[in-house]
């Protein structure tokens, strides 16, 4: 886009996450938006009285002293808009993933229509469900409303019936839900979505407005038996979200204010960079952007224009932790650690950081166990993404459907010491197939630019341009039924120069054929004994690749990557991956 | 950069907050002295609530409802009571199916409440009222020692602390839970085992305060019915020098031990009080401190157990970490004189 199109005007990000609040300015240099710094703090939830406006403020004081520009006045307030001296910014959006994942009650009709979709549209925020009602639900009304009353949602999700249908059904299910409400304390009435049958809405409205903290209602989820639309449900839901938190922490208003009401859940707002990207890599792209973070794991799946968000706070590296081997035997984060490390202690790590979770891995032992985990939430996450996609889109053997690129977001991984361990961490928890570029968001910026996607629409694309992602690592994975050891592809790499370098990969190794960042050249792929590169079996195929950090980097290790039961020929073989990509 | 201060204090006033999981009744007023035994606050809890379809009983219209119900929102009934009735000839009772108050008349249905207890919340320590929140609780001063933990149970007590820790790294030997440790608070070292808190089960005791606790009892001690603090955290992990050293200081004295589940925002963290007579309030604790050389640090380790020193210097920038991460951090000076570095938040404040 011509720079003469630039409004010129300065944008604050602010992203209060469970753990760090983050505040990032994003001002024109030279004709085209640039990111130009940020500013990190604690997340201030732990202050007496708890106030995370105090967290932003440190962020902002730390992002000023950092640029050298300042940005609040003397008494601590932000300069907006920005003043003729230059000091202060011209608009401000928030994005919020602090606070605990939201008890959700999901109400539908039947279970594999409407209560599903409802159960879907409620994985795509910070909600924990813990309570499903349905026509096929065999308790009496009563015990209905007591398990409402019992759990004391923040969140009631109501689906049901396609547009035209019948309607007695869902009336019932709306008294109860409207009933259940009514009898809890007015200070924990939940809010409540109602996205079913169209002729309902203003009913819905009408009925539960004095029962509920707030009632929203918006197009069917289901409007014809066979057709799902979460996306304006998604929107609604982001914006109630947003009003139950500031229900906990009412000094949210004061960002809301300060954003002109653009304040959004980070998950939603990366959703929203992720449709972006899809079109911005070019159409038909399947994108895929993942974030891990302290609240959530959250993957947000670009395919064929449409995005399918799915967010899983009991993943996410803080409180959610103490659930997690609820979820998965200890075992499964075992195998991941590439130190010698007793069961008791993989336990003692995950239960005590759950009392630390702004901790930081200060020894090598520490980095070990950490990284296990972050693998282990990466890989379960996926496989829980796969189950959720559209039939169409899984592949045999519950294998990532080809995506290019795979943007990967989080402090976590981005705070990895080496480039080897980042990429390590991203091949072995998301496990991708075929060629894909893994790109890094370095700073942590796609939500954000999600967020001020909603003010300006330019200043995303620009700072994409301006190289907010670094490239990780181009990488080919080739999958197969092939014993270990068994040629698996011959690659040619045929630089610009004309330099050749030819390589032969066995099924379980690892390699890397060094192209400099940025660099393009021409790759011959040819899958040995059966293999696949993404084409079909055995069909080889010619593609040009761009350089990255990591270079071109060859993962033949099989998928599902299968690991040593023995632990001293586990921990071997990850020390000698890691060896291999660090050269 | 703002650190949390860990509280290890041999005097020191507290403010504690004591809430009802829901609205209730406060019993007492602001200016009044409380005994840790006494009720401040009581609600129900745990009712149900019971929906009879008046309507579809008695196959009415709409319209006729209004005249049919007997009874109104608020109305205590008693099982059998006439809830709705229609006249005439044929003219039918719905009777009330159990005991308890209508809460709500209305599409043809009432509604009632019934069940649940009476939830008695004590006030935990001694001291003074300083604000009724209504309907909910009250914050109560009080002076004396404290010492925090880092996991509570949820539950909490009041009695004469007993120690059977002889050092900090002692394991907690279930043997020596007899009989004459009946109704005491328990200070211990690491939990290893189940038999410990089988066996303060058993006895009953009033707490258990323990330096560690192996993370595979944890479902256990959740379901003790007594409180459970874990000062130290998952995994062997010895305790702390200055609370060894405050708590064996303190032995026979009467301690309140509050297991509150420790809150990600900071608010509440489990603690051992123990009231002190004061002839004026000493300083009251303060939460939050800007880390500088000189203030007395815990180093926290997930893999082993933290340290304690003091910081020499916080540096301005990141550095590398031994672990090769760069995080803003601080030199700290253990007590053998080694020094170490370590990430800002990895410490905490100990005062």
């Amino acid at each position: 886009m011509a720079a003469s199109t630039v409004e010129g005007n300065s944008l604050l990000t602010l992203d209060v996450g469970a753990v760090t609040t983050r505040a990032a300015l994003f001002d024109v240099v030279e004709g085209r938006y640039r990111f130009v710094g940020m500013g990190k703090a604690p997340t201030t939830s732990a202050t007496n009285p708890p106030n995370i406006v105090l967290g932003a403020q440190l962020a902002i004081e730390n992002l000023q002293s950092m640029i050298s520009k300042p940005l609040m006045d003397e008494e601590g307030r932000l300069l907006v808009p920005s003043q003729p001296d230059g000091s202060g910014v011209d608009g401000v959006v928030t994005i919020l993933s602090a606070g605990a994942a939201l008890k959700t009650v999901v109400v539908g009709l039947l279970a594999d229509v409407s209560l599903k979709s409802v159960e879907t549209l409620a994985q795509t925020t910070y909600a924990r469900i813990v309570e499903r009602i349905g026509l096929n639900d065999s308790r009496r009304l009563d015990e209905q409303v007591n398990a409402i009353v019992r759990q004391s949602p923040d969140l009631i999700l109501v689906a049901g019936g396609v547009d035209g249908g019948a309607q007695q059904s869902l009336r019932n299910l709306i008294e109860t839900v409207g009933l259940a409400s009514y009898l809890l304390p007015e200070s924990r009435r939940p809010a409540v979505l109602y996205a079913g049958n169209a002729a309902l809405r203003e009913e819905v409205k009408a009925s539960l407005a004095g029962t509920a903290f707030k009632v929203q209602t918006v197009a069917n989820i289901r409007p014809a038996l066979e057709v799902e639309d979460l996306v304006p449900a998604q929107r609604e839901l982001s914006r109630l979200v947003i009003d139950i938190r500031q229900r906990e922490m009412p000094e949210l208003e004061e960002l809301r204010t300060l954003s002109g009401g653009v304040i959004l859940p980070s998950a939603f707002a990366q959703g929203r960079m992720a449709r972006f990207l899809a079109s911005y890599y070019g159409e038909g792209k399947n994108v895929l952007s993942v974030d891990i973070g302290a609240s959530a794991v959250s993957m947000a799946a670009s395919m064929e224009a449409v995005v399918h968000l799915n967010v899983f706070p009991h993943l996410g590296l803080g409180e959610g932790l103490s659930g997690l081997l609820q979820h998965f035997p200890v075992e499964d984060i075992l195998r991941w650690v590439s130190v010698e490390a007793p069961e008791e202690t993989v336990r003692s790590y995950l239960y005590q950081k759950v009392l630390y979770p702004s901790f930081v891995p200060a020894t090598v032992e520490e980095l070990a166990l950490e990284h296990a985990l972050i693998k282990q939430n990466l890989f379960t996450a996926t496989q829980l993404m796969l189950q959720r996609l559209p039939r169409r889109f899984r592949s045999r053997g519950g294998m990532l459907p080809s995506f290019e690129p795979i943007l990967v977001s989080g402090t976590p991984i981005s705070a990895a010491p080496t480039q080897g361990q980042k990429l390590l961490l991203v091949l072995d928890g998301l496990q991708p197939v075929g060629i894909t570029t893994l790109a890094l968001d370095t700073h942590n910026l796609l939500a954000m630019l999600g967020a001020a996607a909603e003010v300006n629409p330019l200043l995303p694309v620009q700072a994409l341009d301006s190289g907010a992602l670094s490239n990780l690592a181009t990488v080919i994975v080739p999958t197969g039924s092939l014993k270990l050891g068994t040629p698996m592809l011959r690659a040619k790499l045929i630089q610009e120069d004309g330099t050749e370098t030819t390589t032969e990969v066995n099924m379980g190794n690892l390699q890397v054929m060094p192209l400099a960042n940025g660099k393009i050249a021409r790759l011959q792929l040819r899958p040995l004994n059966r293999a696949d590169v993404g084409l079909g079996v055995g069909r080889a195929l010619e593609v040009d690749v761009t350089g990255s950090e990591m270079g071109i980097v060859i993962d033949a290790r099989g998928r599902p990557l299968q690991l040593p039961a023995d632990a001293p020929a586990r921990i071997a073989l990850h020390k000698k991956w890691l060896k291999t990509v660090e050269g | 950069m703002l650190a949390p201060i860990f509280h290890i204090l041999p005097l020191t006033t507290v403010l504690r907050t004591r809430l009802l999981p829901t609205n209730g009744k406060v019993l007492v007023r602001a200016g009044q002295n409380v005994s840790p035994t006494d009720t401040i606050a009581e609600a129900v809890v745990g009712r149900k609530h019971t929906v009879v379809d008046i309507q579809h009983k008695l196959g009415l219209a709409p319209r006729k409802m209004a005249q049919a119900i007997k009874v109104k929102k608020g109305q205590k009934v008693a099982k059998g009571e006439a809830l709705a009735a229609t006249s005439g000839i044929f003219g039918k009772e719905i009777a009330c199916p159990v005991d308890g108050k209508v809460v709500a008349v209305g599409s043809g249905k009432i509604v009632l409440e019934t069940g649940g207890k009476i939830l008695e919340l004590p006030a935990g320590l001694p001291g003074l009222v300083t604000e009724v929140i209504p309907n909910r609780g009250v914050t109560i001063r009080a002076a004396g020692a404290l010492v925090q933990g880092l996991w509570g149970n949820g539950k909490l007590d009041w009695g004469i602390l007993m120690s059977l820790l002889d050092k900090p790294d002692d394991i907690f030997d279930p043997t020596r839970l007899d009989v004459e440790m009946r109704g005491l608070i328990i200070l211990g070292g690491h939990v290893q085992s189940a038999k410990v808190l089988e066996n303060a089960a058993d006895l009953p005791a009033r707490g258990l305060l323990v330096a560690s606790l192996s993370p595979s009892l944890l479902s256990l001690a959740q379901q003790v019915n007594f409180p459970v603090v874990v000062l130290e955290g998952f995994g062997r992990r010895p305790l702390n020098q200055a609370a060894f050293k405050l708590l064996s200081t303190n032995i026979k004295r009467e301690v309140s031990l509050n297991a509150e589940f420790i809150s990600q925002q900071g608010r509440t963290r489990p603690e051992l009080f123990i009231p002190l007579p004061v002839n004026q309030d000493p300083p009251e604790l303060q939460e939050m401190e800007a880390f500088a050389p000189g203030l007395k640090v815990r180093v926290v380790y997930l893999t082993r157990p933290s340290v304690t020193g003091t910081i020499t210097q916080v540096y301005p920038a990141p550095v590398l970490l031994p672990s090769g991460i760069r995080a803003n951090a601080a030199e700290v000076k253990l007590e053998n004189e080694q020094r170490i570095l370590a990430p800002l938040t990895n410490l905490e404040v100990l005062g």
